[in-house]
């Protein structure tokens, strides 16, 4: 239902208006890539701007892995986004403000992924002719 | 693209769903993945574990119920490999939140996962956590995390950093263990231990005093006040670098952290002072984030305690910002001017004209903003303009606004209005634009203060007469202008009162009657309307004998009317015009003038108790009006001037009640003694003939106003009679029979004779006099209270209030329990101080409070029959 509400305020505003509302009582902030919107809930205390640049830091981040990320990459690899995401918020608050170190992290993590798969996939191999 | 966590299925999966065109063909393919995912959880499928989690979440995206795959996450998150883990914890965040139970179970898991060897699983826990812990989960595992504080990588630290910010947020008593490794963790240089830690301390302080003041210290604080000047002044880094700014992030929590520690504190303030004017001048703002470190700045400098030169450099950022042509920015510096006019109007008035600009911008949301701000601005000086610009710009403005904008300028004009003409004015115009949005409290108190400009009758009707020619579906100026046009018919008719700025008009009385018909006849005027027209037409039928006829004919049509307030006011006014020509003129004569202490009073919704003393509190109403300063009490005393009786003591139903009846309303002060016939008293008052009557003691309810209904909300003539069903039948019998009641004749002794000051049936206050010597404007007061009834009174207290130009003083009472049937007394010492001795006569405002069988009981009174000479 959040999802509802929300869309139904934010996609309705023109492009030329500000990127933010006013929302029960909280603040939303909203950046539009091409057709997709980002949009962050914030307290009435904190910087709306600072939050347009941590959008703007995620997705440029989402760029660099993906290369050139588009809505599709988004969609299927939902997963992997929310894992870079981890890297950059945790409790809503800024983690990493370097891009390369979060790039790097996420490649080790990968890459762990990587190798358990591998022996993963060689041990049933292995299991596979012991038991032929 | 790695081929492991996404296997084809669940690719294959998402373009299924992609693919439906219809949200039942969507439902099908989800309820047969469901039954697959089921089936495999049941089996304890370990193989697709990872990847029937991973299509769960994206179920669980499109918002179907996905509670079953809650236990699967938790097996997920025990298994031993990096990437089960990897996608259980996702899951676990995506699918549970901390209400769940289930959550309980993870702790354990959790716990060992903290202690693991591999940092990275580590830091899934410690990210799961982070986003979802508990308050009991929290404070098992915060000592973990806060080993964690240590931990040799930096990663881990960062997020141990984050993670104990929503533990001390769950549980704030832990807060104090974390002091100290939070203040290692200022110390850091990798920036994202830098950036959590400081998020670390700004919120340990906002939770605990202690940390509070530790941080505070000169030590700690110059270290901040280091570590921001060194990134401000770092050179180019690659990493860090957004828009030419090292690290504009790193920035702006420095200033937060800044800000928190400064805030009430002045020499943690002077410490920062350098560094936020270096900050504030030297930031570029041409992108957003050099302007989001600004505005961050600004709300910092705003924030801690007074530096002049500071905050003159924050307002005059906030004032380019203003001019931004981007208008997130516009908005953010609009935003920050509210709080900023708190500490600085004047310089905030500077940029008056650009908010004004605002006001009329596009985007809503600065819209709103621009209004509130304008709405601070406003002061006596610039009213005038102000409201112009607001008026003219509510003629443009789109609906969902016209309410907010209306409701503002209404405010506005009642309490910065310098004169009432102008205040008439704007009203009108306002009325005529958006009439319909206005509220009825602020119609009601533009007709109180057209009642007391009594040079501006004339003008005012002939104003709303013109303007409602124009403007007939707004509702609420229709009513003020027929209301002025029964009231004032005359002038409008014989251009009374003209003033030199008026264009002449001619107005027969056939015009004005006209335009009351066309009120009553309009498809959108209703109940209230057409009933206040209904009075206008009787006050008109006197004032223009010639149109008598055709009025009675309108009035009569509505004789079948199917609400029972119209078709009562029909057939009684009809009543009247036809029969009793002769006391039709003084039914109808002008109204006397409503009080706007009293009313200004009431709409603050309390009408201050009797008191025992005679200072009142004097009421501000700046309405150009001559203020008469005192407490509304004290002018419903002041019975020298006229004999008007005092008004009731209900709410909005005063000015309803003067609205839709044309009488004065009779004041309905339970407990006095001797009362003629309710009906007869309040007819007295309503041909304003003979002086105030006692009243009665048995309908504390309001005669008059007896409906709370804001719809019938005007007061019925019905209500004249005490009961309902009387109507016009027994008015008649009164109007013929009625005798002038006329109070007591005083007893005029030489010396001063004791008075029975108020008796009831169960209460005698007898009044006792003697002179001080020497001070002929003093009196002594012996009051003696007697119990009539027969049971005791307990808690029995007195009370008095005076006009202004008494004073009054009450000694303690002998007592406060009153024994039954006058076996005894209590007695009470007054003196009392007339400033206008000899002038004027005493008055005094009684209100007796007792306890009988354990009920409150109230008795209030006036007593009017001092001996004249006193």
């Amino acid at each position: 239902m959040v999802i509802r509400e929300l869309s139904g305020v934010i996609l309705t505003r023109g492009p030329k208006l500000c990127n933010f509302v006013e929302w029960r009582g909280y603040k939303v902030v909203y950046k539009r890539y091409a057709s997709l919107y980002f949009c962050m809930c914030i307290d009435q205390e904190d910087n709306e701007l600072e939050i347009l640049e941590i959008i703007h830091h995620y997705v440029e981040i989402l760029d660099r892995y993906f290369g050139s990320v588009c809505e599709l990459d988004l969609i299927f690899n939902f997963h992997k986004a929310y894992y870079i995401l981890d890297e950059i918020l945790i409790a809503g608050e800024l983690q990493e403000s370097s891009k390369k170190t979060v790039a790097r992290l996420i490649a080790a993590q990968d890459s762990l992924v990587e190798t358990a798969k591998e022996q993963a996939s060689s041990i049933s191999n292995i299991i596979a002719q012991a038991t032929k | 693209m790695n081929p492991f966590s996404s296997g084809t299925r669940l690719r294959d999966m998402i373009r299924s769903i992609r693919a439906c065109k219809t949200a039942a063909e969507e439902r099908a393919v989800v309820r047969k993945e469901c039954a697959a995912i089921r089936a495999a959880i049941n089996e304890n499928d370990q193989d697709y574990r990872h990847r029937n989690l991973a299509k769960l979440m994206f179920i669980h995206m499109l918002g179907y119920p996905t509670h079953f795959g809650q236990m699967e996450c938790l097996k997920s998150i025990a298994s031993a490999g990096f990437p089960e883990k990897r996608i259980g914890y996702l899951g676990l965040m995506l699918l549970l939140d901390e209400r769940q139970e289930v959550l309980m179970l993870v702790t354990n898991s959790l716990k060992q996962d903290l202690n693991h060897t591999n940092q990275y699983i580590v830091g899934l826990a410690l990210c799961a956590l982070g986003n979802i812990c508990s308050a009991e989960m929290a404070r098992d595992l915060a000592p973990e995390v806060e080993r964690l504080l240590q931990f040799r990588d930096p990663n881990i630290r960062k997020k141990a950093a984050l993670c104990s910010i929503r533990i001390i947020k769950k549980v704030p008593d832990l807060a104090e263990n974390f002091i100290n490794p939070a203040a290692a963790l200022l110390k850091e240089k990798h920036h994202g231990v830098l950036i959590t830690g400081i998020q670390l301390v700004t919120d340990l302080c906002k939770v605990s005093t202690e940390a509070l003041e530790f941080f505070r210290k000169p030590k700690c604080l110059d270290g901040l006040v280091k570590t921001l000047r060194d990134v401000v002044n770092s050179p180019y880094a690659p990493e860090y670098d957004i828009a030419g700014i090292t690290d504009p992030f790193l920035h702006i929590r420095l200033l937060k952290l800044l800000r928190v520690l400064g805030q009430g504190d002045a020499d943690a303030s002077d410490c920062m002072n350098d560094i936020l004017a270096q900050v504030a001048t030297k930031t570029e703002s041409n992108k957003n984030a050099g302007n989001a470190i600004l505005y961050e700045c600004v709300e910092t400098i705003m924030s801690i305690e007074d530096n002049g030169g500071l905050r003159v450099l924050a307002i005059n950022i906030l004032g380019r910002f203003l001019s931004n042509r981007d208008n997130n920015i516009r908005y953010v510096a609009l935003n920050m001017l509210m709080k900023a006019i708190t500490v600085d109007a004047q310089a905030v008035q500077r940029h008056r004209a650009t908010i004004l600009e605002c006001v009329k911008d596009l985007d809503a949301s600065i819209r709103k903003r621009a209004l509130e701000l304008v709405c601070l601005l406003v002061n006596e000086s610039n009213v005038k303009p102000l409201t112009k610009e607001l008026i003219d710009y509510l003629e443009i403005s789109d609906q969902e606004f016209k309410g907010d904008l209306t409701a503002k300028i209404c405010s506005m004009v009642e309490k910065f209005s310098p004169d009432k003409i102008w205040y008439i004015d704007q009203m009108l115009k306002v009325l005529s634009e958006a009439g319909n949005f206005v509220k009825d409290e602020v119609w009601h108190a533009l007709i109180v203060v057209i009642s007391n400009a009594s040079d501006l009758h004339g003008y005012t009707v002939r104003a709303l007469y013109r303007a409602v020619q124009t403007s007939i579906e707004q509702e609420s100026l229709v009513r003020v202008a027929i209301w002025c046009i029964g009231e004032y018919g005359d002038m409008l008719v014989n251009n009374g009162g003209v003033l030199n700025i008026e264009d002449p008009i001619t107005v027969t009385e056939s015009d004005a009657v006209d335009v009351v018909e066309i009120a009553i006849k309009h498809h959108s005027s209703d109940i209230t309307t057409k009933a206040m027209a209904m009075v206008a037409l009787l006050k008109l039928s006197s004032r223009f004998p010639s149109c008598s006829e055709r009025i009675r004919d309108i009035i009569v049509q509505n004789k079948g009317s199917l609400v029972l307030e119209l078709q009562q006011r029909s057939i009684e006014f009809n009543s009247i015009v036809e029969k009793h020509q002769n006391i039709r003129s003084t039914l109808v004569e002008r109204m006397p003038v409503l009080d706007e202490a009293t009313f200004s009073g009431r709409r603050a919704g309390s009408l201050p108790a009797t008191v025992s003393t005679s200072s009142g509190t004097s009421l501000n109403l700046p309405n150009g009006v001559a203020k008469p300063a005192a407490a509304p009490l004290v002018d419903l005393l002041d019975l020298s001037s006229d004999d008007a009786p005092v008004p009731s003591s209900s709410g909005n139903d005063f000015l309803q009640d003067l609205l839709g009846v044309d009488i004065s309303p009779a004041s309905v002060q339970p407990g006095t003694s001797q009362a003629p016939k309710a009906g007869t008293d309040v007819l007295l008052d309503l041909l304003s003939i003979g002086s105030p009557p006692v009243q009665n003691n048995s309908t504390p309810s309001d005669i008059l106003s007896s409906s709370q209904d804001n719809k019938s909300s005007v007061a019925k003539l019905d209500g004249l009679s005490p009961t309902p069903s009387g109507g016009a039948a027994s008015m008649i019998d009164l109007l013929d029979g009625f005798v002038p009641n006329s109070p007591k004749p005083e007893d005029n002794g030489p010396a001063y004779p004791s008075i029975v000051a108020f008796e009831s049936s169960s209460l005698r206050l007898t009044f006792n006099f003697s002179k001080p010597p020497g001070n002929p404007q003093t009196t002594l007061i012996q009051a003696t209270f007697t119990n009539l009834s027969p049971n005791v009174y307990t808690d029995f207290v007195f009370q008095a209030a005076v006009p202004k130009f008494l004073q009054l003083h009450l000694d303690p009472a002998s007592g406060n329990t009153l024994p039954a049937s006058g076996n005894g007394s209590i007695t009470q010492t007054l003196r009392v101080t007339n400033s206008q001795h000899g002038k004027k006569p005493l008055v005094m405002r009684t209100r007796i409070a007792y306890k009988l069988n354990n009920r409150d009981v109230l008795e209030e009174g006036q007593i009017n029959n001092f001996p004249r000479d006193l």
